[in-house]
């Protein structure tokens, strides 16, 4: 049984409709790709998957259960986490402060009567290499810095189930390989992680299946060789060939490969 | 029979007046994401203004309504909303709220300082004029007053479904990035809303004017009655606030004519559409934790824990030399700046650090000073009491809208104020009408404190250790947890905290804190009575507390001084009565974006002195190995005040504000692009 199992799932926005039947499935120990270009309905797919919106029809099951109207709250007791695309970091605590109300949040009344092991915060911190920012407010640190914060904040509550949105933007290239393994590392240790990226090196590198997004509807799903030979998804990025706004002077590799470049809706 | 028609008749005719004023507050707050609590007081000065017009200029009526509704009104409206409103939608709910209870004291202010209180009037429209329906009479009055509400919900419909700046309109109620997405113009969207929704409080202000009375607060008030409406249609759904206007209307003129018009239910008639608000706020569907808050709030510096100690020590040995030198009215008057300070640092835990507004944080002290007169054991279990009955009633306000939101709860203590003020304050079992209770003072160890120095001194000692206690509150787990759902609401709910509980704890702690202030405030006065706890007076301590700075303790300590030099202020100079809220409200207005107000400025200055003097005077001491500094000059533990930078370049919360920019015209391309 697939730990979460997202079901026909649509959202809908005055007129517009943001994700359109959406279904996938999302297994421990594996890490999973969500892409797609922007406005496709990732964040909301997010969203949905945490609590945040309510789904106008369609459900969310998790380790078997409909947690379609759970609250949040309760979707992270069960073991659920996640992290932002735009960042909700609490900015005025400290880097190590935003561990530890994790931390806190996490032990709940049981975490009143003892404190907290500092031990744990900074081992969380080192984990996603940000040690050095520890004293730092949250809101004075880097872009990257903030997301792998983020990210600690996330791990704290030892979370079965680890949603990531964008966690790679701001990252300079070696950090970004570090945390490829990292993603790789906490997908080994039995999490099951799903992450919305634009990076696509990253995507195509660490993740076991990716599902590509384009205007809420499930367009492809399979491997990143898969979906690397896949036509809809090159459409879905780079526009039809014979499009005005992308004349015929798109170069033909870019089209066939589009692992070695940037996707052009990302920058 | 014929009176339960004439009263159907009245009530329609208010209830059409309400529903002008609803859909201007529903059209401002769809619109551009901000709740104006000044909506009654721009209708309030409008009526004012279309007096000047029709009365004292005797310019005649229907060109003077005209000259209001479409020249003055709409461009106080644009004036608003460009230089004032305009941003507020994406600032947290805490501070648009301060923003517009600071218009509307400023409002208040500004219509008592230019015309002074008088016997005024504004007649009907067609003098009275009318005809009788069987034997119900109606006045044209009425019937234009209907006959607009019907053009203006048609005017409405047509605006939004018709054109295509009501589109972009209905389009930016959904969603603003959308909009902006789309090539639509927010700007252009927001100034209309305003210009529109200032012309129709205008409207409703005059249409009422006739029946209620031209009076500041009366008028005011009335949007209490526009929120109700306003909120059956959840801020969004016209169709709906004219429905709960029509039904307010009609109940409160029902209630006029069938509740008992003495006795203890008297009140009930008054508070009708406060009973309707909270009816309809805790019917509310969950709302949902919204995404994309405004970050980087700064906070003021957490001082280390020997300096509070230093600092409180100081201020209560001050304390103690003033009052040796104080005349007994003097001493009087200190004690209710102490009372005021710790009302204020309710309102730290509260706004400063849990980031919710009460705009009736006195009516919990009031609760207090009753819990302590009707307790009658002065002591120190008496006052834990009175402090913790104050605390269940906070408790209480909080819970039915525990689903709900800031401004929600915010909403939610007013219409309690008002109830309190009108229905139990008054009450024979409390303080009666126009009457007072006799309160005894503290006794410790049974000792009683006669002496009002003592008392004053006794004071400060509280209000120190409720500044030390709020301090160490912070510094800890609880604390930091507080100041994490200030920050992200969501992040700290897909953490895993249930937040209902916290802000139902986090209200009860707050008013038990005013409850003690109003406890310890009975017995230094030794009578109270309804009055010295009215609702309207804990909005100018909302806006003190702000611009003074209610993210510190310093601040609710300079803020107590303040408010209670206000009315010192107003009594020695009548004159500029008016003129004292004028510049409270607008100085809100101004500060209201910087929750930690003047205080702050005294924390900088106080910085720069210790960088540029101490080291000066060290320099020129005798070199002594290893000399510790004393800890009142030490810095805080989070000394940084203001957004610092880091090497790497801009920091996340500058990038934002960038990315969002980004991200619009990236997904027009990216949609142009895949669309084909």
């Amino acid at each position: 049984m697939a730990l979460l199992e997202v079901d026909d799932v649509v959202v809908q926005f005055g007129g517009v409709t943001a994700v359109n039947e959406a279904r996938f499935a999302l297994d421990a120990g594996r890490v999973t790709g969500l892409i797609g270009p922007n406005g496709a309905g990732k964040t909301t797919c997010f969203n949905v998957i945490t609590g945040l919106q309510k789904p106008t029809s369609g459900h969310v099951r998790y380790e078997g259960k409909d947690i379609t109207s759970m609250q949040p709250h309760r979707r992270a007791k069960r073991g659920m986490a996640r992290t932002f695309q735009r960042l909700e970091a609490f900015g005025s605590l400290t880097v190590r402060d935003n561990v530890r109300v994790a931390l806190d949040i996490h032990y709940g009344l049981r975490g009143l009567l003892q404190r907290t092991p500092t031990s744990s915060v900074d081992s969380l911190l080192e984990r996603v290499g940000i040690a050095e920012y520890a004293a730092e407010r949250a809101d004075s640190i880097p872009t990257g810095t903030a997301r792998l914060l983020e990210l600690a904040r996330a791990l704290a509550g030892e979370p079965k189930l680890l949603l990531l949105d964008e966690p790679s933007s701001g990252l300079d290239e070696s950090e970004t390989d570090d945390f490829g393994d990292l993603l790789r590392e906490l997908a080994a240790e039995g999490r099951a992680v799903l992450m919305v990226e634009h990076d696509m090196d990253l995507v195509m590198t660490v993740c076991d299946e990716i599902h590509v997004l384009d205007f809420g509807h499930i367009i492809a799903s399979g491997t990143p060789a898969e979906i690397r030979a896949n036509r809809r998804v090159q459409e879905a990025y780079l526009g039809q060939a014979d499009e005005e706004d992308h004349p015929s002077a798109v170069d033909e590799t870019t089209v066939l490969d589009p692992v070695t470049t940037e996707i052009p809706a990302v920058r | 029979m014929s009176s339960l028609l004439s009263f159907t008749v009245l009530g329609i005719f208010t209830g059409a007046a309400y529903a002008i004023a609803a859909s201007g507050l529903v059209l401002t707050y769809s619109t551009t994401r901000i709740f104006n609590v000044a909506h009654g007081a721009f209708g309030m000065v409008m009526a004012f203004v279309y007096w000047d017009f029709s009365q004292r200029q005797h310019i005649p009526a229907w060109i003077s309504l005209g000259l209001v509704l479409l020249v003055v009104a709409p461009l106080v409206g644009l004036f608003v909303q460009r230089f004032v409103t305009r941003g507020l939608g994406d600032a947290p709910v805490s501070v648009s709220l301060v923003v517009t209870v600071g218009l509307f004291v400023g409002l208040i202010g500004l219509a008592q300082q230019i015309w002074p209180p008088a016997a005024r009037s504004v007649p009907q429209f067609f003098n009275q004029a009318g005809f009788a329906i069987g034997s119900v009479f109606v006045t044209y009055h009425q019937l234009l007053t209907i006959f607009l509400s019907a053009m203006v919900a048609a005017g409405l419909f047509l605006l939004l479904n018709r054109t295509r700046v009501g589109t972009a309109m209905r389009a930016s109620v959904d969603n603003p990035e959308l909009l902006k997405l789309y090539g639509g113009q927010p700007g252009v969207v927001a100034a209309l809303a305003w210009a529109i929704g200032t012309s129709l409080a205008a409207l409703a202000g005059i249409l009422l004017t006739p029946v209620i009375g031209l009076d500041y607060y009366d008028l005011t008030l009335l949007v209490i009655n526009a929120y109700a409406a306003a909120m059956l249609g959840r801020l969004k759904s016209l169709p709906l606030t004219f429905a709960g206007a029509m039904t307010l209307g009609i109940l409160q003129s029902y209630a006029v004519a069938y509740l008992p018009s003495s006795g203890d239910l008297s009140g009930m008639r008054a508070v009708i559409p406060t009973l309707f608000l909270f009816a309809v706020i805790i019917l509310m569907p969950q709302a949902q934790l919204r995404v994309g808050q405004v970050k980087g709030i700064v906070s003021a510096p957490l001082p280390q824990v020997r300096r509070s100690l230093v600092v409180g020590a100081a201020v209560v040995v001050l304390v103690a030399l003033l009052t040796l030198s104080l005349s007994s009215s003097d001493v009087l008057l200190a004690g209710t700046a102490a009372t005021y300070a710790m009302v204020m640092l309710s309102l730290v835990l509260l706004t400063g650090y849990g980031g919710h507004v009460s705009l009736a944080q006195f009516t919990f002290a009031g609760v207090g000073a009753l819990a302590w007169a009707k307790l009658d054991s002065p002591n120190l279990l008496g006052l834990f009491l009175a402090a913790l009955i104050a605390g269940a009633v906070g408790a209480l306000v909080a819970l039915p809208v525990l689903r709900l939101t800031g401004l929600y709860l915010a909403l939610s203590t007013l219409a309690f104020g008002v109830l309190m003020d009108k229905l139990v304050f008054q009450a024979s079992f409390a303080f009666g009408f126009n009457g007072s209770m006799p309160a005894e003072r503290l006794s410790l160890l049974g000792i009683t404190v006669s002496d009002g120095g003592t008392y004053v001194l006794i004071m400060t000692i509280f209000f120190v250790a409720m500044a030390v206690g709020l301090l160490q509150l912070r510094r800890g787990r609880l604390g930091r947890i507080l100041i994490a759902m200030r920050d992200s609401p969501a992040a700290c709910g897909t953490l895993g905290l249930n937040m209902r509980w916290f802000r139902v704890a986090l209200f009860g702690l707050s008013a038990g804190m005013a409850g003690l202030a109003g406890a310890l405030f009975a017995g230094l006065r030794q009578t109270i009575s309804a009055t010295d706890f009215q609702l309207f007076a804990s909005l100018p301590l909302l806006l003190i507390a702000v611009v003074c700075g209610v993210t510190s303790v310093t601040g609710a300590g300079i803020g107590g001084v303040f408010l209670m030099m206000l009315p010192v202020l107003q009594s020695n100079y009548p004159r500029l009565a008016g003129l004292a809220f004028v510049v409270i409200g607008f100085g809100a207005v101004a500060l209201g974006r910087d929750p930690n107000g003047l205080a702050n400025l005294l924390f900088a200055l106080g910085r720069k002195l210790q960088d540029r003097l101490w080291p000066a005077v060290t320099d020129r001491m005798p070199a002594l190995p290893s000399l510790p500094l004393p800890g009142l000059l030490n810095r805080g533990e989070e000394g940084q005040i203001g957004k610092h930078r880091h090497d790497d370049g801009p920091t996340w919360t500058d990038r934002l504000m960038d990315e969002t920019q980004v991200v619009a015209t990236e997904e027009v391309a990216g949609h142009g692009a895949s669309r084909g």
